[in-house]
Order: C-alpha cells, then sequence, then structure tokens
C-alpha cells in the first residue's frame, strides 16, 4: 500500500463519490486484482460508509412541533383574529353588528362641536347655555361639549354631555331649580349606555303604543 | 411538496403561526436527526433543533422562496450544531498526560473496549459505537459525513448547505471517510 501511488486511493474515493471516469475505473479494478493492501483497504472504506449508514433513523420527541409553536415570538394580531373568524361565522356575524352598532352610536359622541337644544330663552356665551335669572325654559334641554348655567329655572330635564353643570353666583342647588333630572355624561361608555337606553325606552314607548 | 412548502411558507410570512407548524411536522425528524447524529445527545440535540425552527420562523423574511428550504433549514441547523460544539469543548483531553505521571494518560485508565472475538455484539451496542465514531471526527469532518450518509444529501446540496465550494466538501468527505476507516476497521 505505501508503495502503491497516491492515486489510487483518489479514485478510491471518486468511485465511493459515484463520480469515477471510466478509465480511472479501470485503472483502479485491475489494481485492486493485484494489490491486496489497497484491496484491504478499499473494503474497509466500504465497510465504514456501510457501518454509519446502518445507525437507524431517529425521530423526534412527539411533542416537538407543539413546544415549537409554543416558543415562537407572538403572533401578528391580524392572522390570528382571521383565523378566529373564519373558526366561528356566527360571533363574527354578531361581533361585525356590534362594532357597527357601537361606531354609529359613537359617532354621535366624537363630535367636538358644541351643541344645545334649540330654545328661545335659553343665552349662548363662550360654549356655556345659560338659563338666564328669572327665565323659566319650558322643556328639557340637551347641551353637548359644552357647560350650562343655570341662574333661573328649566322646566324639565337638563343633559350634559361632555361638560358640566356650572352653579350660579349665587351656589343655589342647581336641583332646586330644575323640574326633571340633571345628567352629566362625560365618558364614552355613559353616553353609550345613554344611547342604548333612549333606544330601548322609545323601543317600548313604541311597543306600547305610547307616544313620547 | 415544494408547491406545499411554498404556499405554506407565504402563509408563514403573513404570520400564520399554524402553516408553520405544518412545516416544522414536515423536516422535525430531519433536522432532529442531522442535531442528533451532530452532538450524541438527544436533549441536546432537541435544544438545538427546536431553535433551529425558532430561528426559521423569525428570519423567514431573508429566506429566499426559489431555492429549496430544507436546504435553507438544514443550514440554520447544521450551523447551530457546529456553534454548540465548539462551545463544549473538553476541558480535559484524554491523550493528555496524568499528572505525575510518566507517558500515563487517561486513556490508558479506560477499560479497554476491546471485544472477544466471539462476543455477540448486539445491534444496539453497536450503533453507539458507531456513533461515538461519528463524534470523535472533527466538526468539519463529522458534518459532511452527517449530511452525505445519515442525511443522504447529494454532494451539491451538502456545498450550499455549508456554504463550501463542492471540491472542499468531496475533500472533506475524503478525509471524513478515512478517518472512519481507522476508527471502524476492527468492528
Amino acid at each position: 500500500m505505501n508503495r502503491c501511488p497516491e492515486i489510487i486511493t483518489e479514485y478510491m474515493h471518486e468511485y465511493l463519490d459515484g463520480e469515477i471516469l471510466p478509465e480511472h475505473k479501470n485503472i483502479l479494478t485491475v489494481h485492486l486484482k493485484f494489490c491486496a493492501d489497497c484491496r484491504q483497504h478499499f473494503q474497509e472504506l466500504e465497510k465504514s460508509i456501510a457501518l454509519v449508514k446502518s445507525i437507524s433513523h431517529v425521530q423526534a420527541p412527539t411533542d416537538f412541533t407543539q413546544k415549537v409553536l409554543m416558543n415562537l415570538p407572538k403572533e401578528k394580531k391580524k392572522v390570528s383574529v382571521k383565523r378566529w373568524f373564519s373558526r366561528h361565522p356566527v360571533l363574527t356575524a354578531a361581533s361585525i353588528f356590534s362594532i357597527f352598532m357601537a361606531a354609529s352610536l359613537l359617532s354621535h359622541w366624537s363630535g367636538d362641536d358644541f351643541s344645545v337644544t334649540k330654545n328661545p330663552d335659553l343665552v349662548i356665551e363662550n360654549n356655556t347655555a345659560i338659563v338666564p335669572e328669572g327665565e323659566t325654559v319650558t322643556g328639557d334641554i340637551v347641551v353637548k361639549n359644552g357647560d350650562i348655567r343655570i341662574d333661573g329655572k328649566v322646566d324639565g330635564s337638563v343633559t350634559v354631555i361632555n361638560g358640566e353643570i356650572v352653579n350660579g353666583e349665587s351656589y343655589m342647588a342647581s336641583a332646586g331649580q330644575v323640574t326633571g333630572d340633571i345628567v352629566e355624561i362625560n365618558e364614552a361608555f355613559e353616553w353609550l349606555w345613554y344611547q342604548m337606553k333612549h333606544i330601548f325606552e322609545s323601543t317600548m314607548n313604541m311597543l306600547t303604543g305610547k307616544e313620547k | 411538496m415544494d408547491e406545499f412548502v411554498k404556499s405554506r411558507i407565504k402563509q408563514v410570512r403573513k404570520g400564520d403561526q399554524n402553516a408553520f407548524g405544518e412545516i416544522v411536522e414536515l423536516y422535525k425528524d430531519k433536522v432532529f436527526q442531522l442535531c442528533f447524529r451532530m452532538l450524541g445527545n438527544s436533549h441536546e440535540a432537541e435544544d438545538i433543533s427546536q431553535e433551529a425552527f425558532i430561528r426559521a420562523y423569525i428570519n423567514i423574511e431573508r429566506y429566499n422562496i426559489d431555492r429549496k428550504f430544507s436546504t435553507w433549514l438544514y443550514r440554520i441547523a447544521t450551523n447551530l450544531c457546529i456553534d454548540r460544539i465548539r462551545k463544549k469543548k473538553p476541558d480535559y483531553y484524554l491523550d493528555a498526560e496524568v499528572a505525575g505521571t510518566e507517558g500515563l494518560t487517561l486513556y490508558s485508565q479506560i477499560p479497554a473496549s476491546q471485544l472477544a472475538p466471539d462476543e455477540e455484539v448486539s445491534k444496539i451496542e453497536l450503533q453507539e459505537i458507531i456513533q461515538n465514531e461519528i463524534l470523535k471526527l472533527p466538526e468539519k469532518y463529522r458534518a459532511v459525513i452527517v449530511l452525505k450518509y445519515i442525511e443522504e444529501l447529494p454532494l451539491l446540496e451538502i456545498s450550499k448547505i455549508l456554504d463550501l465550494p463542492i471540491g472542499t466538501v468531496k475533500t472533506r468527505i475524503h478525509r471524513g471517510r478515512e478517518a472512519l476507516r481507522k476508527q471502524l476497521r476492527h468492528i
């Protein structure tokens, strides 16, 4: 073997790679016939390959995939939401409905403009509706995105949305000057609740045949 | 198959983790096996193959969809294995001389593993011996031998996985084979 040219070992590896040229293969075959050392060398190479290939195939543990998924960074929201929707069509319909519902109610809320129920006796001053002293306003008053000062009297309910009831200089209890309810609404949620109550009430009135 | 993988990868890029689960199912055994044969113990192999899949997920945008996905995945796994092997290099060597002795190495303190000629080697024992001999190969030879003879991949794919010219891959396989020949000839 030591006396054999290096090239013979090269040819062995070419053969084992499956890339040997026909003329190299002839040289190798002839050489192996006559050289016992090289023959042994070649057989040992083939044997070690066969041994390495013989070790049985191993499999990943059973919970492998689960573990990988558990350790992934958080999924993008939109995908999981999409998948959830496609799995729960009824809930999807219900939630879409409630989104539109809330959106339409909130659209009333989101406006920043000052508005107040029209009434000839009310005085408007810097986003504040004033019930002048000595006057009596008849009917309900709704003030949105502003305050109301009640110096006179209100024959009805007062509702203030996103604002507050400012007492007059006399600091008199405003309740005494208003015959109906006083409601202040300052949160979107309360606004929603107010609207729903409103819708519920008018529906009930419709059902019972009463006119408001 | 390739089309299946491509469509799943597009889903994964949109952030769908369930689609990634299908990819893991498809390749988990191959990747685990690669890591197991490179590292020699199932605990570490699981660690590293888990890590390989997580890295693939995180870097999925960098994967070129026109190339073979398995090549890219094997590359991540192989690199992680090689890193791990380099980090855990033993702090003692068997062939280092034992202090206070002359010419006595740790090898001589290990009971001879030579089997009596008539002793039948069980299949499991034989597999352990072969695995241990693979583990004795330096990592650059170990990687090519595992990819070639255990994962049974073509040379061209191995060269892509390792990002080495095909000539280098061949040389390493040849040297790896010669090393194994010396280690396994007496079995």
